[in-house]
């Protein structure tokens, strides 16, 4: 329980540096802070105006004062004014995030659906025919760019079918839950196909490791069956860096978000913050990088807690 | 009678084609029901593997069976040849018929399984057995073994419980069907001396309980003595002999029987101790090491905001002088502080009290008075480094360009400890586990040390290696006039290469005298149960006592001083500590 | 080495690793001495949108370009990135998690965290702030990816070398009093070169992807600069039209990552066979 409650000690201290580096980043910016906020439309003020503005936002003040006044804006959910959508940042992020959020975790479920068992069942069958052949998807899996999958796909559907997946506004599931999955299944499986790979090797290698650990040839011993073995004895111990790893990845499917999501046109979180990039739309960049951060950071606790109820050795710590 | 297990020619190979290679070559045997076999031999002798083979575990590990029969009779009087079974009808054999233990218990049992719900799966494997009436047996086998408070200890994870602990579940578990054989592979190699006591008396007591057959898999024939009816040893995959245990003990046919019976290290309680310094000098030579009140403590934080609760009072108080060409050997279980009072006279871990003052003698100046050498020759030497710079170093750290003359220091000093001449460009992997632990000495000797700390040197090696090792250090102590610490928990090897023996318990020295005193005539109560524990090739089907008394925690309040300690003189050279209620009661 | 060579081209997934990744330095090296069969940027007006055919082997871009000489210049240009980020890193890395592994407390305490804060952002988002603050472009990925990769390498590095601070040949040279730099450098380096060998080849693998993917998104190789990802993105629209625009650039990202992550699962199996973690 200890390290646990460590974990949760240090989560507000990471953040707090996450926004710090966020924050400085954004200042760090060539040129001055109201072009900073206002992007171009900066150009457009006069000397005295920006004086105005700057003394209006604080901007004359040290950065420490700033970064207090920010930050506590923030703990107030204001993350500022996205110049572009002429609305507050948190409302447009909010607007854009489901869909990446159910993208994302659509892929994990692809990932972990296909790639544990395919691992195991390579692991079992080690050096034969069928654990070389899931290797090899494994390595071409993972070497393969999600935008190129992406493309290919649609480059297969347009060209062979004559059909263009579904694109523009986004449907929620609420709404029309199978225009919903129609929508993401292909964007999905695109982003996915990479972690696919990842959790197939990795599941395959950790079982490897554990079918030779000693316990293993303890409940043969015993009279276990081969498959009771890698079930009831094996897997419980392969998931746990199986459980890690999906929290590192869960990292890559938001960031691959950004690609998946301009390929197929999606209108989710990824794609804003490269519109925000490109129009040079800095309180939003600001705001959607420290709210992504923030998620990873959850889901990396919430994989924690799958560590601890994973492994006794952590949740009960040494001896008693 | 009939057989309980007949092999006949028994071969088991590893791996296929080009790789192929034979380990055991057509072993024969026979155990009779209830009867006790030792397989005796060192690593590399295939006695591991024939355990396996017996119950085809050996399928799983990337062996295979190549030829021979075992014929295993069931508890119905059915005639089966392991050998040729189905892997289903082997399935229903493995825990109902046969019961194995291992040498690790600590990675023997499933990390994220409770332990009663370990030996549970034996019930509901082998009897079909419900959740709940399994469990009602688990408890019974898990007190049938002597664990006291079974209830509580069947929801512990095996990382909750000590070695010993894991041992017995483990034993549970094996025995849990009522097995007619069980098979043990080196079940108390991993354990402390006392606690293997109590695990062999708990084997002798269930054995007789039960009328199980045992295969009793060791390298250490002072086990063989206390628990065989009969006695095979093995060496590189062939049966050397095999015969009754007075037969094998008393009279050996073959040389290597010979050879493990009598120049590897046995415990003979002081009578076969060195006796090539004469005691009486003490007072007239300098002490090449006095070491005064020695005191090693560790912080020890509680909770989340890591509070200092106290310290561990690892060393607590350690003194003792060491003469040249000495040798003093602490002894000691785990969590004695022997290592720790080691490590601390070379800086590795800080006294927190405490001097000790080094005398290099009078001859030669030396440069860096005293060396180390590791438990394991494995981890000792850095792999990427070839002999020549591995020998370099103490000389370069000494601040001393390697020049010609350290050259040829390297060449004699690897000559003396019987390395080939052709080592220097050679590389630590090249070299045998012995062969490496030579390696060290010699590179503790390159800066002509006076003072050489032996930490459990040769407890890493195989019996008959341990024995010219052993060979080589008394040598080179001769010639050098080399002061030895000898760091060990092993009695039978203390014996043979001790003048003086120092016996450390729960970080301090209860009892310190000259060898034979010690070992014959031991005062302290902790040297007596020590030494009751030590396996002898003399104490021949002797039940060791059962005992279960833990190691007191060594955790103290903050502030906490220890009284004063006061030593009793129980003859020349021997002294024994005055046992201190107040501490001891406060331990428990 | 000899012996290392034999090893890997024993290994199968050594051999073709080797094999492809050889023969992508070759083409990367012509590409930079201007060895290419046609000059990049030479726009062939009437041979726009042409076909795979003797005279352009991979056909022609919207342009009128040869694909397959921009092909080569797109592998030099990744391939520059992907090599010096991933350098970088590893030399910044690898001091960090040293030096935190070696000093321990304070220093250690510092890096950790600040290596965690990090590691907070998912990785393409990080290097997509950092370009967001310096500006896109080829010099910009290449420190973004850095910037991105450094954390993993200094964990990578910390973790060896805490468990090499522990092993008794450390403990025996403290014995003999041997200095902090020859432990570090000889004791701990020596030992982290099998690690870091491999780490460094799969770095170079998903570097080699950053980079494609932040050029695709149009932050990386600025037109008219050629580069693998600004390749395919040109393609999105005339996919249907001239698929050998689409199709030629995604193989040869493909196979580029698929070379050194081939290689590095070998070099893996030979150099460090207890470490399977991979960096996925």
């Amino acid at each position: 329980m200890t390290y646990l409650l460590r974990r949760l000690i240090t989560f507000p201290l990471v953040m707090l540096g996450v926004s710090v580096l966020v924050f400085v980043a954004i200042r760090l910016v060539p040129g001055d802070s109201i072009t900073a906020m206002l992007g171009t439309e900066a150009g457009l003020l006069t000397p005295q105006q920006k004086q105005a503005l700057a003394a209006y936002f604080g901007l004359d003040q040290s950065w420490l004062v700033q970064y207090g006044r920010w930050l506590l804006g923030v703990l107030s959910a204001d993350l500022g004014l996205s110049v572009t959508y002429g609305k507050p940042v948190l409302d447009v992020i909010l607007q854009r995030f489901p869909l990446t959020l159910e993208l994302a975790c659509l892929s994990m479920v692809v990932a972990i659906g296909i790639g544990l068992p395919l691992g195991v069942f390579a692991a079992t069958r080690r050096e034969r025919g069928s654990d070389l052949a899931v290797r090899i998807f494994a390595m071409i899996g993972q070497s393969t760019p999600s935008f190129v999958i992406g493309l290919m796909i649609i480059y297969v559907l347009s060209a062979g079918f004559g059909i263009l997946p579904a694109m523009g506004q986004f449907i929620p599931f609420s709404e029309d839950p199978l225009g919903n999955i129609g929508q993401l299944i292909l964007p999905a499986l695109t982003l996915g196909l990479s972690f696919t790979a990842s959790v197939t090797r990795i599941s395959r290698s950790a079982m490897l490791d554990v079918l030779s650990d000693d316990y293993v040839r303890t409940a043969r011993s015993k009279g276990a069956t081969r498959r009771r073995v890698i079930w009831r004895h094996a897997l419980p111990n392969a998931l746990i860096p199986v459980v890690t790893l999906s929290g590192v990845e869960f990292g890559y499917l938001l960031g691959g978000a950004v690609l998946v999501e301009q390929i197929f046109a999606l209108p989710g979180l990824g794609r804003m913050v490269l519109d925000a990039i490109l129009q040079r739309d800095y309180a939003l960049v600001q705001g959607s990088v420290l709210f992504v951060a923030l998620n990873f950071m959850i889901v990396n606790l919430l994989v924690d807690l799958a560590y601890v109820m994973l492994d006794p050795r952590i949740r009960l710590g040494g001896r008693s | 009678m009939s057989r309980l297990l007949s092999v006949r020619g028994l071969t088991v190979g590893f791996g296929r084609g080009d790789t192929a290679k034979t380990v055991v070559h057509g072993i024969d045997f026979d155990l009779s029901p209830g009867e006790t076999l030792a397989i005796v031999g060192e690593s590399g002798s295939g006695k591991s593997v024939t355990a396996l083979s017996i119950n085809r575990l050996i399928d799983d590990g990337g062996g295979r069976i190549l030829g021979g029969r075992m014929e295993f009779t069931t508890a119905r009087g059915e005639v089966v040849d392991l050998v040729s079974a189905t892997d289903r009808r082997m399935e229903k054999i493995r825990g109902s018929e046969i019961g194995m233990i291992f040498q690790e218990p600590m990675t023997s049992l499933n990390p994220v399984m409770t332990i009663g719900r370990q030996i549970e799966e034996t019930f509901r494997l082998q009897q079909g057995l419900g959740h709940a009436a399994a469990r009602l047996e688990a408890l019974n086998a898990l007190e049938r073994v002597r664990i006291a408070d079974a209830e509580r200890r069947l929801g512990y994870y095996p990382h909750q419980l000590s070695g010993g602990m894991l041992q017995r579940v483990m034993i549970a578990m094996a025995l849990a069907a009522n097995p007619r054989l069980l098979i043990a592979d080196e079940p108390t190699t991993a354990l402390d001396v006392s606690v293997q006591a109590q695990i062999m008396a708990l084997l002798a007591e269930l054995r007789r309980e039960t009328g199980t057959g045992m295969i009793f898999i060791t390298h250490d024939m002072g086990l063989v003595a206390g628990i065989a009816d009969r006695v095979m040893v093995m060496n590189g995959g062939r049966v050397v002999e095999q015969g009754t245990l007075d037969d094998i003990f008393d009279r050996p046919q073959h040389p290597y029987t010979r050879h493990l019976l009598q120049a590897v290290p046995h415990f003979s309680h002081g009578r076969h101790v060195r006796r090539d310094v004469s005691p009486g000098g003490r007072a007239l030579v300098r002490p090449a090491l006095k070491v005064e009140g020695l005191t090693v403590r560790f912080p020890a934080t509680t909770g989340l905001l890591r509070r200092p609760a106290g310290a561990i009072h690892a060393v607590e108080g350690v003194g003792f002088e060491l003469m040249p060409g000495e040798t003093l050997a602490i002894v000691g279980e785990s969590g004695s502080g022997k290592s720790t009072t080691a490590r601390a006279l070379l800086g590795l871990v800080k006294a927190s009290r405490g001097s000790f003052s080094l005398h290099a003698g009078d001859e030669i100046p030396r440069r860096k008075p005293i060396q180390m050498v590791f438990q394991n020759p494995y981890a000792s030497l850095n792999p990427r480094l070839d002999v020549e710079s591995l020998l370099a170093e103490p000389v370069l750290a000494g601040g001393v360009r390697p020049d010609g003359d350290t050259r040829k220091r390297m060449m004699s000093l690897l000559e003396r400890v019987g390395l080939p001449s052709d080592s220097l460009r050679r590389y630590p992997h090249e070299f045998s586990g012995g062969q490496r632990q030579r390696l060290c000495i010699a590179r503790a000797l390159m800066v002509d040390p006076s003072v050489l700390v032996l930490d459990e040197a040769v407890s890493a090696l195989d019996v008959s290696v341990q024995a010219r090792v052993l060979d080589l250090l008394i040598d080179l102590q001769n010639d050098l006039k080399l002061a030895y610490l000898f760091v060990s928990h092993d009695m039978a090897v203390v014996e043979r290469i001790a003048h003086r023996i120092a016996v450390l318990y729960a970080g301090q020295i209860v009892e310190i005298g000259r060898a034979d005193a010690v070992l014959s005539n031991p005062r302290h109560d902790y040297t007596r149960r020590l030494i009751a524990a030590v396996p002898t090739t003399d104490r021949r089907r002797d039940v060791f006592r059962l005992q279960t008394e833990a190691v007191p925690s060594l955790l103290r309040p903050r502030g906490y001083e220890p009284p004063e300690a006061v030593w009793a003189v129980c003859g020349e050279d021997h002294q024994v500590l005055v046992e201190q209620r107040a501490m001891m009661g406060e331990a428990r | 080495m000899s012996r290392f060579l034999t090893r890997l081209l024993g290994h199968s997934s050594g051999r073709i690793g080797g094999v492809i990744v050889l023969a992508y330095i070759l083409i990367a090296l012509a590409a930079q001495a201007g060895l290419t069969p046609y000059d990049p940027l030479q726009q062939f007006r009437i041979d726009r949108l042409q076909g795979p055919s003797m005279a352009h082997w991979m056909g022609t871009d919207m342009f009128g370009r040869d694909v397959l000489s921009r092909l080569m210049i797109g592998i030099g240009q990744s391939f520059l990135v992907a090599f010096s980020s991933v350098g970088i890193a590893a030399l910044i890395g690898t001091l960090l998690g040293l030096t935190a592994a070696w000093f321990g407390h304070l220093w250690d305490g510092l890096v950790m965290r600040l290596m965690d804060v990090l590691l907070a952002f998912p990785a393409i988002l990080l290097a997509l702030l950092f370009i967001a603050v310096v500006g896109p472009g080829t010099f910009t990925s290449i420190l973004a990816i850095a910037f991105v990769y450094a954390p993993i390498f200094t964990r990578v590095v910390r973790g060896p070398a805490l468990s090499l601070k522990a092993r008794d040949f450390v403990d025996a040279a403290r014995t003999f009093g041997s200095s902090t730099s020859y432990i570090l450098t000889r004791h701990l380096m020596l030992n982290l070169v099998a690690p870091l060998t491999v780490q460094v080849t799969l770095a170079l693998a998903w570097s080699l992807l950053t980079e494609s993917g932040l050029s695709f998104l149009g932050l990386g190789t600025q037109p008219p600069g050629s580069s693998l990802g600004l390749m395919l993105s040109d393609s999105v629209n005339l996919m249907e039209m001239a698929p050998w625009l689409l199709v030629f650039p995604g193989l040869a990202i493909m196979l580029g990552i698929l070379g050194f992550n081939l290689l590095g699962d070998a070099l893996r199996d030979i150099l460090d066979p207890r470490s399977r973690r991979a960096v996925a």
